[in-house]
């Protein structure tokens, strides 16, 4: 069997098994054994997408998640980076830093929202703090370990071809560093995306994705509920596999650093 | 898996520094919190912010003790660190089985790739109301959830290492004469080892963050997120703070103690990686 014939009969396969997952869910939820609030066919729920879609409402509810998380994550990259820079380049500050860093690192950020919510209110604000706070630390490591991690060589290469400072930083150190970067701008956006949609259920405010899927819960809403997660769920995809997928291949690829990084 | 690799680099130099040296960089390391805890007391002091909403670290120390001795914060907490294992060992036993199941047939791969990889990238809160509709409010729907979202990464790491062990080793192995039983105990299992460990890692990490959300979430009666969350009704900044606390360092015990313990007892002993 050749490798395509391979990888079609696993495609048929994926497809068959969905099919039959989804089949066995509707089963079950025409079955009439369980509550049909509770266990909305798949008709119900595409046609609660749909009309949420259509009424604008459920965008205006991604709308606002995609504000916070990318407010919340640019927050993070333009702390994070520079902190990360500064922590491997100068020992002092490392010292000063690593510590605290290292123990805010495991106080999980659901943790915070309460607190947040005392201080700054329900809203948006706590929201985009809490996702910043989330979002920091796996940028401000990776950025820490990549600028770390650049080749010797390469700097005493440089030096001795007569860069100064400047270009030294700029040409040699931050493309070195930029597959740990892009690393961390992924991990930290991940991060970003469960902490929005946790202190939008807790710190509940009006709109937002989150809080939909809470707010759902409270009038059973279940057919609500699964379409706004198919939402976070394809946003989440996009994301991923789209916006950090051709990041990695406008930089990192393209100037050959993904292969320099491994070997 | 960043910041267990800056707590082996900080290992390192204390085990290597002696004396002086040491003291040096225990001062070095003290002396951020100093700074930070200086700058907290200094606003706290100032009334700036309502004491109520901003408490000096006295206050928060003070509570601590006093919820340590009334046995109300060990209650919170051995409550919630049941509630993580249990909900963890759903997902390791679930999480290693479909993992292995999934690299060994292929048939198993083509049946849970497809729907693991639909279900995992979505955030494990956001399955929380769904979770408390279907199995009700307390500490069943927080387990399960518990179970559920840590079990992805776990899946996915043992699926990787299984897939990851050499082809010659296996091959070697049943020349050899071992029968399929032998071959899993004693060359994939020890070869996955360091991925399976790697994900049990990790979904520890994603239970221990999902677990406290969770408890704020699902009104349970005790635990820690709860506590930190009913704290907020009646402006006790410094009992959440407390809590804050509690768990950070559970966070950092489960992280350093465990793991790394398990780690030398199993794969640097048996040379799979050196640590």
């Amino acid at each position: 069997m050749t490798e395509n014939g391979q990888s079609l009969r696993s495609i048929m396969r994926a497809a068959i098994t969905l099919t039959v997952a989804a089949a066995a869910y509707e089963a079950l939820a025409r079955s009439g054994y369980f509550a049909p609030a509770l266990l909305p066919t798949l008709g119900n729920v595409t046609r609660a997408l749909f009309a949420s879609l259509t009424d604008g409402t459920m965008i205006a509810h991604a709308a606002f998640t995609l504000y916070r998380v990318l407010f919340g994550f640019c927050l993070a990259v333009v702390v994070g980076i520079p902190l990360g820079i500064l922590m491997a380049r100068f020992q002092r500050v490392e010292h000063f830093f690593l510590p605290l860093v290292s123990a805010l690192m495991p106080i999980p950020s659901f943790a915070l929202v309460p607190l947040f919510m005392l201080w700054f209110g329900i809203g948006n604000l706590t929201t985009v703090l809490i996702v910043f706070y989330a979002a920091t630390f796996p940028m401000v490591f990776n950025t820490w370990s990549g600028v770390r991690s650049v080749n010797p060589l390469w700097l005493r290469a440089a030096g001795a071809m007569g860069a100064d400072e400047n270009s030294l930083f700029w040409k040699v150190i931050i493309p070195g560093a930029s597959p740990f970067i892009i690393t961390g701008m992924r991990q930290s956006f991940l991060r970003a995306w469960i902490a929005v949609v946790g202190a939008e259920m807790i710190a509940a405010s009006d709109w937002g994705l989150g809080w939909v899927i809470f707010d759902a819960k409270e009038f059973l809403n279940t057919d609500v509920m699964l379409a706004a997660l198919i939402v976070i769920g394809c946003i989440g995809y996009v994301f991923e596999r789209l916006v950090f997928g051709s990041v990695e291949k406008a930089t990192v690829q393209r100037w050959g650093m993904t292969r320099a990084a491994k070997g | 898996m960043q910041d267990a690799a800056t707590t082996i680099a900080v290992d390192r130099t204390l085990g290597r520094s002696s004396g002086g040296e040491r003291l040096r960089l225990i001062a070095r390391n003290v002396f951020p919190f100093v700074v930070v805890g200086g700058i907290w007391e200094i606003i706290a002091w100032t009334n700036i912010f309502p004491r109520r909403l901003f408490p000096t670290l006295e206050e928060v120390a003070s509570s601590f003790v006093q919820l340590t001795i009334s046995g109300i914060l060990p209650h919170h907490t051995i409550d919630t660190v049941i509630r993580l294992l249990s909900g963890f060992a759903l997902a390791g036993i679930f999480g290693i089985t479909i993992g292995v199941l999934m690299a060994r047939s292929r048939r198993a791969e083509d049946v849970f790739l497809p729907l693991v990889s639909i279900c995992a990238p979505i955030p494990g809160l956001a399955y929380a109301p769904l979770f408390l509709l279907w199995f009700g409010l307390g500490n069943l729907s927080s387990v399960l959830l518990v179970g559920f979202v840590s079990a992805f990464p776990i899946i996915f790491n043992s699926w990787t290492g299984v897939k990851a062990v050499k082809e010659i080793w296996v091959r070697s192995a049943q020349s050899m004469g071992a029968d399929d039983r032998r071959l899993f105990s004693h060359v994939i299992l020890p070869g996955a080892l360091p991925y399976i460990l790697t994900g049990l890692r990790l979904g520890l990490a994603q239970a221990w963050r999902i677990l406290v959300a969770v408890e704020m979430l699902a009104a349970v009666p005790w635990g820690l997120g709860w506590m930190i969350f009913g704290a907020r009704k009646f402006l006790n900044t410094d009992v959440m703070m407390a809590g804050i606390v509690v768990i950070a360092v559970i966070g950092l015990a489960l992280e350093k103690f465990v793991f790394r313990k398990i780690e030398d007892y199993t794969v640097v002993r048996w040379g799979m990686i050196t640590s």
